[in-house]
């Protein structure tokens, strides 16, 4: 069952981010342009997954399993370092110059566009590389 | 500073559907999404390797589903320039996984749990990326 479970959450995140426009990096950059033509709409993205996520992870945090697999698996790193703070100016960079993050790009092959492939394929080398880091 | 494109409604009804993903995974399988987590697992990790492919793969269906449901074309703008794909790219996989986190794993799943180390994460992604597009758009 978790298998499908995997596939069908899955499926339910691409078509938000398709339907809240994520998946459009000019929507995206739109919304980092603050100081001229900005577009908040990204900011209610956020907000709709908040108010859904929140409660239910509060409500089902202290059950004894997940319906499906046999433990919950929460991160336990509270930890605020060096790595937390580069990581997130090299990621903040990236987003910024070309308006994709994982999600949506990865979502966005979909549409068999060649960029999406080229920014994709860059971005597991760039998992590979740091991944020799940790 | 204008505001454009102000498109609120469908933002929020996209947020809500990836709420709720995130709050079935949680419930049904026990684990929060963080889709940099997930597909950088895909590579290196052995470790619930079918259950990340078939959400990655589920990913990809998703535009493949809201055409077939709402009957409408995916029309993206996105850079052609390949040297700015492959950095971004490549900034964008190297510093999620520095910092264990992305848009979905540090921007929703951690903060949903309130995690200090998500909210701070957050804050500092939004700013660099803010920072950046001021900088790109002047030059």
């Amino acid at each position: 069952m978790s298998k499908i479970v995997s596939l069908v959450c899955g499926i339910i995140f691409g078509i938000g981010l398709v339907i809240s426009e994520m998946i459009n990096p000019e929507k995206v950059l739109g919304f980092l342009n603050i100081f001229r033509d900005w577009d908040p709409s990204l900011a209610f993205v956020m907000i709709g997954a908040l108010i859904i996520s929140t409660p239910i992870f509060h409500l089902f945090k202290n059950n004894n399993k997940p319906l499906f697999l046999p433990s919950f698996s929460i991160p336990t790193n509270k930890e605020i370092d060096k790595k937390l703070i580069i990581g997130s100016i090299f990621f903040g960079s990236g987003w910024g110059l070309v308006g994709l993050c994982p999600g949506p790009a990865i979502t966005s092959l979909a549409l068999l566009n060649i960029s999406s492939i080229i920014f994709v394929l860059s971005m597991f080398i760039g998992f590979y590389i740091a991944s020799k880091y940790n | 500073m204008n505001i454009v494109n102000f498109t609120p409604i469908s933002a929020l009804s996209g947020g809500l559907l990836i709420g709720l993903s995130v709050a079935l995974f949680f419930t049904l399988n026990g684990r929060l999404i963080g889709i940099s987590g997930i597909a950088s697992s895909v590579i290196v990790s052995k470790d619930r390797r079918v259950d990340n492919f078939l959400f990655l793969f589920g990913l990809i269906l998703g535009p493949v589903f809201y055409n077939l449901i709402f009957g409408k074309e995916i029309n993206i703008s996105i850079s052609n320039s390949i040297i700015l794909l492959v950095a971004a790219g490549a900034l964008v996989g190297f510093g999620t996984r520095l910092s264990n986190g992305c848009t979905s794993g540090h921007g929703i799943s951690g903060i949903s749990r309130f995690s200090l180390r998500s909210i701070i994460a957050t804050i500092t992604f939004m700013l660099i990326g803010i920072l950046t597009v001021s900088i790109t758009g002047v030059l």
